[in-house]
């Protein structure tokens, strides 16, 4: 410590460990919050619902997603991804996962939300197994934290079904 | 020289000084900001901290410099010689070589 350089740099590093630390103490306090969202998704209308020329069956719906989201941020949430991805089984997947709608929820006061609207992305299966099948709703999010450890969970929300019939 | 260098016991006051004010000013930042659900303000408060720690410990302040150190006046050093065996061993061994 005999120097302006030499206290410089101690009491630079001594800062910057103390730093991580602090972070890494914000990161761990994540884990006092115990989340409670909810979400709830209504499945309006079938605008169409067709088999592309080659084989695989696609359809356009019409949603109603409303969600409180706001229980997931704390003090070092820096935003939350949301998806809505429809699930279903067929004989050559066990799981299908498909991206319906999307969005990036900056903060707290735009966690609880609520959106009409028609899929943003296209909802295709491989193949031509849509008619009749019963699928899930299923809204997953990945907390991203300002530092340290990213969360994901989802809220499954079954027992939806699409038409017999292409229309 | 010494007038410009820190003594033994400011530097050590110097490092003690940052070493406590660091973790202090981390402590508050932290549970100021974790209360205020605010990362923004934990971040503000401790690199307040860190520029007020700076401002104290690494510049040469005259109070980091009350206990110089006191060397003794040359002319008293001439008086008590250091012995120095080199000579002798290099005497010794000129005989050897011729």
């Amino acid at each position: 410590m005999h120097s302006f350089g030499y206290r410089a740099n101690a009491l630079l590093t001594f800062a910057v460990t103390i730093l991580a630390l602090m972070c890494a103490m914000a990161s761990l306090s994540d884990n006092f919050n115990s989340p409670t969202p909810s979400a709830l998704v209504q499945v309006l209308n079938i605008n169409w619902f067709q088999k592309q020329p080659n084989g695989n069956d696609e359809v356009s719906m019409t949603l109603n997603i409303s969600a409180d989201l706001q229980s997931l941020f704390t003090w070092n949430t820096k935003q939350v991804f949301v998806f809505l991805a429809a699930e279903y089984e067929t004989p050559k997947n066990s799981l299908n996962q498909i991206s319906l709608w999307d969005g990036i929820i900056p903060s707290k006061e735009h966690a609880k939300f609520w959106i009409h609207t028609s899929n943003k992305y296209r909802f295709i299966d491989q193949g031509s197994n849509l008619r009749g099948k019963e699928y899930n709703l299923t809204m997953h999010w990945h907390v991203m934290p300002k530092t340290g450890k990213m969360f994901a969970d989802k809220i499954v929300m079954p027992g939806y079904r699409l038409p017999v019939e292409y229309r | 020289m010494a007038q410009y260098r820190m003594d033994w016991q400011g530097q050590k006051l110097a490092e003690q000084l940052m070493q406590i004010m660091l973790l202090a000013f981390a402590v508050i930042a932290f549970v100021s900001g974790y209360v205020m659900a605010s990362f923004k303000m934990m971040v503000l408060i401790y690199a307040v901290g860190v520029v007020l720690t700076t401002l104290l410990t690494v510049p040469n302040w005259p109070f980091y410099n009350r206990h110089a150190l006191i060397w003794l006046d040359p002319s008293e050093a001439e008086k008590h010689p250091k012995p120095q065996p080199s000579a002798n061993v290099t005497q010794k061994k000129k005989p050897v070589k011729k």
